[in-house]
């Protein structure tokens, strides 16, 4: 019997007749990359390929001296007669579905994507496929995201009440892309906006690339405690409760996840507020992704996956869960390892 | 509700104790007296009794959602909270509802005697009149268990800032057996005329544990020593010629001890007894194994009586005479209690005797005796001090005999509840029977939220079958659990009931293959069961 396209080996997602992997979790010697998250996007590989867009965030990540070239959406690259092109996927800046064609059977691994536009990462795409490849991180029907200008105008409230009260406000959201989206979604004319150093380290890497992203002042020890009255600062999560806040005014602590659409993980974070904003699709928006790619096969990989295959099967999708090492956004309540791998 | 669901929101929002209550303080500046009322009565405890089945309402909120009940069950597994999960999957809405607090649970009490069909159409509509935030209130109305992270002791303090009222007086007016439905905000909290308040208890003072030496605290001479009795902790309250018998919990339990009711003719007027309830038989306690199988009984049968017989061992007077003594330094209350038991002697009260110590280093060795007297450990009162409201660290302090221990190894995880929803947090544990492993232990405390993260984490890669919402994984991981008592149990596989089981620490150090076996728990059951 043929192999399949794709399968789900030790090493990752593996199309066998093109010996390439897509965002594999052990070294290998060709990887096809989704986007520039660290449980994506791993060190020790031979040879990457990625959109233009990621490709100096994993090298500012994995070092200059990888070996990695990168495309455009659309582009196509034909290996032992299996054609690969990236599509947008929402997700993150750089984040590409990686679309998989060989005799006219196509595959679409997703990566993590989000269906709403967040003005900033180029939009997901839907891609006719026979079989789809997707996350299921917020496969549960509890999970439901509000529009962002809804999120944001209950950020900027917030921000503005605390400057009101002569505090600061710290917001965490992971290095690479909640904290872009933080920081192009707020009303910069409230205040200052600051940034904890990975986070500036990463934008500074996206400016380099051309692409504008609002004013940030890079949190240094030289800074006056008073100057940070009033002003937003934007931290990855593992930075709270560190000594990096010392050095601050009194202020609020906020975090912006997908999980605090709960009340349990919100509370055991001991903040101030919980923003429920994702860069993963929510229960409903995996539903609509599915559909749109008009595949017969769905294959499940991180999440609430077993839950959510079988939601699948009962609505006459076929369904099969594959297991993977991918975090989804599990590093922004602590829980993840990918935040710490990469800084 | 609009400005009960803002306080709950802002509440929800916020860690800071100082915050809690200038928000709590502001809604009660605001709110009526027949919703302050309620909110007081939510935040003790005391609200109307579950009129919904929980099963009808996930069955209906299922069905609201376009759900199968199934994906609906496996969500309320990770949500961790009921009311949370119908809120969360029912389609989102706007507000369209001016209803109080006072009128939704009004609401809810009406919905009692109606037949499912009728209390189905209610529920719906209630539903959709609310968003997603006033909807989970209305849910945690509805369904109970209400945690807001507000101690009872802030609400009070909130609302002694309100009423302007001293807080402790306050603390005393808010105890007791009164509900929302029959009071009257201002007799409650403002009237000083307390001639309705004949069965209210005095607020415990509760021990802190000691965790220290006990020379930290001071010296011998300042102290005074007695036996850490196992039981029950109770205010026995004689006035009127009535008895009234609290526990610590707050609860009423007059009924559960007839034994007691002799005491209206044995003490005078106007006494209130603080001490331990324990059973008590030819001269001894009993453990308190003897008196859980009493108390889990709805009826006191005859039998009960005279298998678990029960006393007070009485150590503190807080009112003589109809007089409030908690002023009084300790040493003048004992005084006065060991002649009231002396004047007025009866065997349902026994005084919990002082043990006799010249220095700390006689204390150390009359702890180790603990458990063959069958008590927890060593009780020390500062001689000068007086009767305090609640946990206050200083004045008493609870010096318990270490735990029992045991090495076991984690077999199955269930996912916590409330803070801990989401997350793999109760776990079952056993010990080796020759080449099987036999459950005998749940617990769920005592990890440090790190821990419990990387115990997650390790169920979540381990997980070697699931039934329902819980997993069973590789048996690798060894725990030291801590017990305070083990009894003989026809009721679990591995014959044995422990008490108050918890967590010890984790045993990164030991392999599975190394914890404790079935035999070595025999062993303690036959030492100390």
């Amino acid at each position: 019997m043929l192999s399949p396209l794709l399968q789900f080996t030790e090493k990752g997602i593996y199309c066998k007749r093109a010996n390439v992997y897509i965002d594999p979790w052990k070294p290998v010697d060709y990887a096809i990359i989704t986007h520039a998250h660290a449980d994506h996007s791993r060190w020790g590989n031979k040879f990457y390929l990625s959109h233009h867009l990621s490709k100096p965030i994993i090298q500012h990540r994995l070092g200059q001296d990888i070996s990695i070239e990168s495309m455009e959406y659309g582009e196509t690259r034909t290996i032992n007669g299996v054609k690969f092109s990236f599509h947008p996927a929402g997700h993150i800046i750089g984040s590409a579905q990686v679309r998989v064609e060989y005799k006219g059977e196509v595959w679409v691994a997703s990566g993590d994507y989000k269906l709403e536009d967040d003005g900033f990462c180029a939009p997901f795409e839907p891609i006719k496929c026979n079989v789809f490849i997707t996350e299921c991180t917020f496969g549960l029907p509890v999970f439901k995201w509000k529009p962002q200008e809804e999120v944001f105008a209950a950020i900027n409230a917030w921000w503005r009440q605390n400057k009101a009260d002569g505090k600061a406000t710290v917001l965490t959201g992971y290095s690479l892309g909640k904290a872009q989206r933080i920081l192009q979604g707020v009303d910069p004319s409230i205040g200052k906006i600051y940034t904890h150093g990975a986070i500036e380290k990463t934008n500074e890497v996206i400016r380099n690339m051309g692409v504008k992203l609002n004013d940030t002042i890079y949190v240094t020890p030289e800074i006056q405690k008073k100057e940070y009255e009033g002003s937003l600062i934007i931290a990855p999560p593992a930075a709270l409760g560190t000594s990096w806040q010392k050095k601050f005014p009194p202020f609020e602590v906020g975090i912006a996840s997908g999980w605090m659409n709960m009340r349990g993980p919100r509370r055991r974070q001991s903040v101030d507020r919980g923003f429920v904003l994702s860069d993963h699709a929510d229960f409903e928006s995996l539903n609509m992704a599915i559909n749109a790619t008009g595949c017969e096969k769905v294959i499940v990989t991180h999440g609430y996956t077993n839950i959510f295959s079988k939601w699948l099967n009962e609505n006459g999708i076929d369904s099969q869960v594959e297991s993977t090492e991918f975090e989804g956004e599990l590093a922004e309540v602590g829980q993840g390892k990918g935040e710490k791998e990469s800084e | 509700m609009k400005d009960f669901v803002r306080l709950f929101n802002q509440l929800d929002q916020t860690t800071k104790t100082n915050k809690k209550v200038a928000v709590l303080k502001s809604y009660f500046d605001t709110a009526t007296d027949m919703d302050k009322l309620w909110t007081i009565a939510i935040l003790s405890h005391r609200r109307p009794k579950r009129s919904v089945r929980t099963a009808l309402l996930r069955e209906w909120a299922a069905a609201e959602a376009n759900l199968p009940l199934w994906l609906f069950e496996e969500s309320y597994h990770i949500v961790g909270d009921l009311a949370e999960t119908i809120a969360l999957v029912h389609p989102n809405l706007e507000s369209k509802n001016d209803k109080s607090l006072t009128e939704w649970i009004q609401f809810i009490i009406d919905l009692k005697p109606l037949s499912d069909e009728d209390q189905k159409e209610k529920v719906r509509w209630a539903w959709n009149q609310l968003d997603e935030r006033e909807r989970f209130v209305f849910n945690k109305l509805l369904t109970g268990g209400w945690r807001v992270g507000l101690s009872q002791k802030l609400m009070t303090r909130a609302l002694a800032q309100h009423a302007e009222v001293e807080e402790n007086t306050l603390t005393h007016r808010l105890m007791g057996d009164w509900r929302a439905e029959t009071s009257d905000y201002h007799d409650l909290v403002e009237a000083t005329n307390v001639a309705d308040q004949l069965s209210k208890p005095y607020p415990f003072y509760l021990a802190y544990a000691l965790e220290g030496e006990p020379r930290e605290i001071g010296s011998p001479e300042e102290w005074l020593a007695e036996r850490k009795w196992d039981g029950i902790r109770g205010q026995i309250i004689i006035r009127d010629g009535e008895l009234f018998v609290w526990s610590r919990g707050e609860e009423l339990v007059t009924d559960k001890f007839p034994e007691f009711q002799d005491l209206t003719e044995a003490l005078p007027n106007g006494t209130v007894l603080d001490g331990e309830i324990i059973p008590f038989k030819n001269g001894k306690p009993l453990s308190f194994s003897t008196m859980q199988t009493r108390i889990s009984r709805k009826n006191v049968s005859k039998a009960i009586l005279k298998s678990a017989p029960i006393v007070m061992i009485a150590y503190d007077i807080l009112e003589l005479n109809g007089e409030d003594l908690r002023e009084k330094p300790q040493v003048e209350r004992r005084k006065l209690l060991e002649q009231l038991l002396q004047n007025h002697p009866t065997e349902k009260l026994l005084i919990s005797e002082l043990v006799d110590f010249s220095n700390w280093n006689d204390l150390v060795k009359e702890r180790l005796k603990s458990r063959e007297n069958n008590v927890e450990g060593l009780m020390l009162k500062r001689k000068d001090s007086t009767y305090k409201i609640g946990r206050k660290k200083g004045d008493w302090w609870k010096w318990k005999v270490d735990p029992l221990t045991i090495d076991a190894v984690m077999i199955y995880a269930m996912r916590g509840h409330g803070r801990r929803a989401n997350l793999y947090t109760d776990y079952t544990f056993a010990v080796w029977d020759d080449e099987k492993l036999v459950p005998f232990a749940k617990a769920y405390s005592g990890l440090t939220d790190k821990e419990i993260n990387r115990v997650d984490a390790f169920v979540k890669k381990n997980t070697v079958d699931k039934f329902g919402p819980v997993r069973s994984v590789k048996a690798e991981l060894v725990f030291e659990i801590a017990f305070e008592g083990i009894a003989k149990s026809s009721r679990h596989k591995s014959g044995v009931a422990l008490r108050f089981p918890r967590i010890h620490r984790w045993r990164e150090d030991k392999p599975a293959a190394e914890a404790n076996t079935m035999d070595d728990l025999n062993k303690i059951l036959a030492e100390f069961g």
